[in-house]
């Protein structure tokens, strides 16, 4: 086994371990668990120091006969749109863990082994290039999922648990079908021999909404956004925090792998309709959150909303570069290849930057309801008063989440901004919003949480942040800080591979 | 034209299976008269012993060349072999499974096994029938064996109402069956499949010969549909999987239906193929509303046996459409369905019987409460059943919808296709509500499994093949692929 394999199979293998060690020795289940994400974490950054950032083919490839009957292969390899997400993953999965140290008192080693395994199924989704493999991954990771929400989740917990995953389902069933569709044209399940099959143009309008049906609900993008609010709200932090920072990308990250390079002409075609849905839910989901009144719920509305940024990133490109007759990128009113590669790339930024900040800001009402067993924001009131360290943590978070620059959430936003402008000055504008709309959410929230006057007196006893809880808060926001102020990396290892999409997308299969 | 009845032994040797499983019947009833209670369990190890070496003589038939014999009326090819064998496999399981259950309710007796035993020759005739005497009279055996098996309890008054309904109703469908059969024998001048098949795909085939096949074909249709319990023919199937004995119901639900698509294989296929333009079509209405109603109307059960009932109605309704396609790879495809749907069907049972204790019918999907605080390698299994039913990856129940899927697609019919796996998501409904009771939920009464050793292995060894199979799918798809 390869070291891709390793990062998929070891936390699966680990988490069936820690199945094994039994609730009954919860220390040890938790000290093994905290031990196999940190190892899978380390060997995960060689994806990072050994990537090749000079080319946009396939690294770490690893490729194995599986149902021969079908021509599916056990293929995986990564390049710099699943690298960094891989990466992700295995960052949030540790301080997933951590954060359920204490707060888990109930089968602890079964929550345990829930997000180890889930941690090498959502590595699988990001690293196949088998059609099959990605969607046997992609399903599997609904279970853990399913699980830990459904056991470990609020009241309404079997509500939330059942329609997150029917609505998931759902949404996947008909990806399926149009994977099959097209192995049956093309004779391959590979994803990358899909990339260069043509497809006419009723075909690729059909599977691109399948596509879109699949991946929308993931994002999830309005109108299929619905579940996310029940799931965020009744899960249990670390649930809530998996969920925003990967199970979200698992969506962005489908219309980077197949929507655009598998259907680019219905791509083009039907980008409006994205656009304008991405619109929605920036501007729209934004003025939902803002009235609401638990916390979670806030957050997640934010979330639906920040996601907008990166579908309206993705497919902003078709309203500022076409492929001209020769063969030649041509820009449409002045746009640039640059405008165009700052949408992609604003959109990977976003979704790294979305997964610290939505599981810093889960994490932060995680540490609230941990004390007080209340995601109302009304219990609280003057939090700062008790929790000076926190309050620290939880206003850094609250500002990168409505964008302040300097912080991580400013730069995708700004780069998804900038391309918009590009493509039509009205998307930029209304994208725009979302930096009044967005700030004046979460301070709201910020208000009424930390500042003002002590109205309930159980907030006067809270203890501030223990140790351990400082230790995820930090990493966080060192994380959060560093993205904002320097995020070259990250842009540099995606670059070649945004680039070769950006020429996929435009590359008419007709 | 019918050859005069020949007999040699070259030819004995090749039914050897069937001849050594009528011995044993007929041991086994005259031994079981004599034992006494204490020695009872010995009919139950005679009978495993019996469906073991009759598994065996089947596997050494594998690979043997297509042979016709007796009369043209029995056929001996790599279908009927490997359907042998899987099919004491799988009653082999399926005995582990009922012994524990007619120990806790007090149902332990010979006849139950020796009655097992003549319903498998049945299927073992229907798998190798070659003419429309031969399946028929392997239906009857079959039938007449599950009837009385059923009324095995004649203390309940829902066992007695089942095996009644079942006996009526199986009455008309053979009924049917027959009338369909004598139509095909009456334009075509012979009972036997080779013939039948010539005289159906004769290019000279007048106006008058093809109206009357058709005519024979829709009762035939009906007959094999009301056997597999496709909708609008499903009636029997939710009373009968409630009121007979759960261990009963285990077996009605899965061993004979790899019989009824051998008799749907050798009529329709083997025999009618010509004619597949016109019982497609059939099969298509019969596969949608198969796969509508078991996926709809199973949401609304609160009676474990009762939902299976009509998931199983679904699941048929995914065999038909393999059949729909018209092509051979479509038929391998629906040989994997029926495999797969019967090993993840018996672990659902297994479990199911495994919560039974004396006296007590564990049937609702309310007896699952909190079973994964009491029993959590259990309600794993358990867990990896109902993902497994509902079509989830990892798990085996996937690759079969997906083999399916792909060969439907593959035939043109992608509506048919997108239709089957909506109501595959609504069906997962159903199967999440007894994940929800397993782990969502505490138990409101004590669930402690105090169930021998031997279920408990065998179970286990069940239900961690459908995760196996579900990741090494190759060999098993590979294998229902060979058979046409």
């Amino acid at each position: 086994m390869e070291l891709l394999s390793l990062l998929i199979w070891l936390p699966i293998i680990g988490g069936a371990l820690v199945i094994l060690i039994g609730n009954d020795r919860a220390e040890t289940a938790k000290w093994v668990s905290v031990a196999i994400s940190i190892v899978i974490f380390v060997m995960s950054l060689s994806l990072y120091t050994d990537f090749d950032s000079t080319t946009h083919l396939m690294q770490f490839e690893e490729k194995v006969s599986w149902i021969s009957q079908f021509n599916i292969n056990y293929h995986i390899g990564i390049d710099g749109i699943s690298m960094p997400l891989i990466i992700l993953t295995t960052f949030s999965t540790i301080l997933v863990i951590i954060a359920g140290w204490e707060v888990i008192t109930r089968r602890t080693a079964h929550y345990m082994a829930a997000f180890l395994m889930m941690e090498g199924l959502i590595i699988g989704v990001f690293s196949s290039l088998d059609a099959i493999l990605f969607y046997a991954f992609w399903e599997a990771a609904l279970i853990p999922m399913l699980l830990i929400i459904g056991i470990w989740g609020g009241d309404n917990r079997v509500y939330a648990a059942i329609k997150f995953f029917l609505y998931t389902f759902l949404g996947s069933v008909m990806l399926l079908v149009s994977l099959i569709y097209m192995y049956n044209k093309g004779g391959s399940f590979s994803i990358l021999d899909m990339h260069n099959l043509s497809l006419t143009a009723a075909e690729q309008a059909w599977i691109f909404w399948a596509f879109f049906v699949a991946f929308a609900v993931k994002v999830p993008m309005f109108p299929v956004h619905t579940w996310l609010p029940d799931a965020h709200v009744q899960a249990p932090t670390g649930g809530s925090v998996i969920l925003a920072a990967i199970m979200l990308k698992m969506g962005g990250y489908g219309f980077f792998r197949f929507s655009l390079p598998i259907t680019p002409d219905a791509s083009l075609q039907f980008a409006d309709v994205v656009i304008i849905l991405s619109l929605i839910a920036i501007v729209y989901i934004g003025f939902v959150a803002l009235v609401q009144r638990d916390m979670k719920k806030l957050i997640a509305y934010s979330s639906i909303s920040h996601m907008g940024f990166v579908t309206l990133g993705v497919f902003a490109l078709f309203f500022i570069l076409k492929m001209g007759a020769d063969g030649d990128i041509v820009s449409i009113n002045g746009g640039s290849v640059e405008g165009a590669l700052l949408g992609l790339e604003g959109a990977m930024v976003q979704m790294i930057s979305h997964g610290f900040i939505s599981a810093a800001m889960f994490l932060v009402v995680g540490v609230l309801y941990d004390r007080l067993h209340s995601r109302e924001i009304s219990t609280y009131g003057g939090v700062i008063n008790s929790m000076p360290k926190f309050t620290g943590f939880a206003v850094l978070f609250a500002m990168a989440n409505a964008g302040l620059p300097g912080t991580s959430g400013f730069v995708g936003e700004f780069m998804v901004i900038l391309s918009a402008l590009q493509a039509n000055i009205w998307y930029a504008v209304l994208a725009a919003t979302t930096l009044i709309v967005g700030a004046a959410y979460t301070l709201w929230m910020v208000k009424r949480v930390f500042w003002g006057p002590i109205t309930n007196p159980a907030v006067e006893t809270l203890n501030d942040i223990n140790g351990r809880e400082f230790f995820i808060l930090a990493t966080l926001a060192l994380a959060v800080i560093i993205m904002g102020l320097y995020p070259q990396p990250v842009i540099e290892v995606i670059h070649s591979s945004i680039n070769h999409l950006l020429n996929q997308a435009l590359t008419s299969k007709l | 034209m019918m050859n005069t009845f020949q007999f040699d032994t070259a030819s004995l040797l090749l039914a050897l299976p069937e001849i050594f499983l009528l011995s044993a019947i007929v041991v086994v009833l005259l031994l079981d008269l004599f034992l006494t209670k204490r020695f009872k369990q010995v009919t139950y190890y005679l009978t495993q012993a019996s469906l073991l070496i009759t598994g065996v003589l089947s596997y050494n038939l594998i690979g043997h060349p297509e042979t016709v014999i007796f009369s043209n009326s029995f056929v001996l090819d790599d279908m009927a072999s490997v359907f042998k064998v899987f099919m004491m496999g799988f009653s082999m399981v399926a005995m582990v499974y009922s012994r524990h259950y007619l120990t806790q309710h007090s149902l332990f007796r010979g006849e139950y096994f020796i009655l097992v035993l003549l319903s498998i020759l049945g299927m073992m005739v229907m798998v190798s029938g070659y003419s429309l005497l031969t399946l028929y009279l392997g239906l009857e055996i079959l039938s007449l064996s599950l009837y009385t098996l059923i009324a095995i309890a004649r203390k309940r008054s829902g066992a007695i109402e089942a095996a009644l309904k079942y006996f009526v109703l199986g009455a008309i469908a053979s009924g049917l069956l027959l009338y369909g059969m004598s139509m095909i024998y009456g334009i075509s001048g012979s009972l036997n499949i080779s013939d039948i098949s010539a005289f159906a795909s004769d290019a000279n085939l007048g106006a008058r010969e093809t109206l009357i096949i058709n005519f024979g074909l829709v009762f035939l249709v009906i007959g094999i549909a009301f056997k597999l319990g496709a909708v609008p023919f499903h009636m029997w199937v939710p009373d009968v999987y409630q009121g007979s004995p759960t261990s009963v119901t285990m077996f009605i639900s899965t061993v004979p239906k790899i019989a009824a698509v051998a008799m749907l294989v050798r009529i329709l296929v083997d025999g009618l193929g010509a004619m597949h333009a016109y019982w497609a079509d059939l099969f298509m209405v019969l596969a949608v509303l198969s796969i509508a109603l078991g996926s709809v109307v199973a949401l609304m059960q609160t009676n474990i046996k009762r939902m299976l009932a009509y998931s199983t109605i679904s699941h048929v309704g995914f065999i038909m459409l393999g059949f729909v396609t018209g092509v051979v790879s479509g038929y391998g495809a629906a040989v994997f369905y029926v495999f797969v749907y019967i090993l993840i069907s018996l672990a659902a049972f297994g479990i199911i019987i495994l919560l039974n204790k004396e006296g007590f019918e564990a049937d609702q999907i309310s007896d699952f409460k909190g079973l994964s605080k009491h029993s959590p390698w259990f309600a794993l299994m358990m867990l990896a059943v109902m993902l497994s039913m509902a079509g989830v990856p990892p798990f085996i129940g996937f690759y079969s919808k997906f083999f399916i899927l792909q060969q439907v697609i593959s035939a043109g019919f992608i509506t048919l296709a997108v239709v089957a796996v909506v109501f595959a998501v609504i069906s997962a409904y159903y199967y999440l509500q007894i994940i929800k009771s397993m782990y969502f939920e505490d138990a409101d009464k004590d669930i402690t499994i105090s169930a021998p050793m031997d279920i408990q292995l065998v179970l286990s060894i069940n239900a961690i093949l459908i995760l196996v199979v579900g990741i090494f799918p190759d060999f098993w798809m590979k294998l229902a692929l060979s058979l046409f």
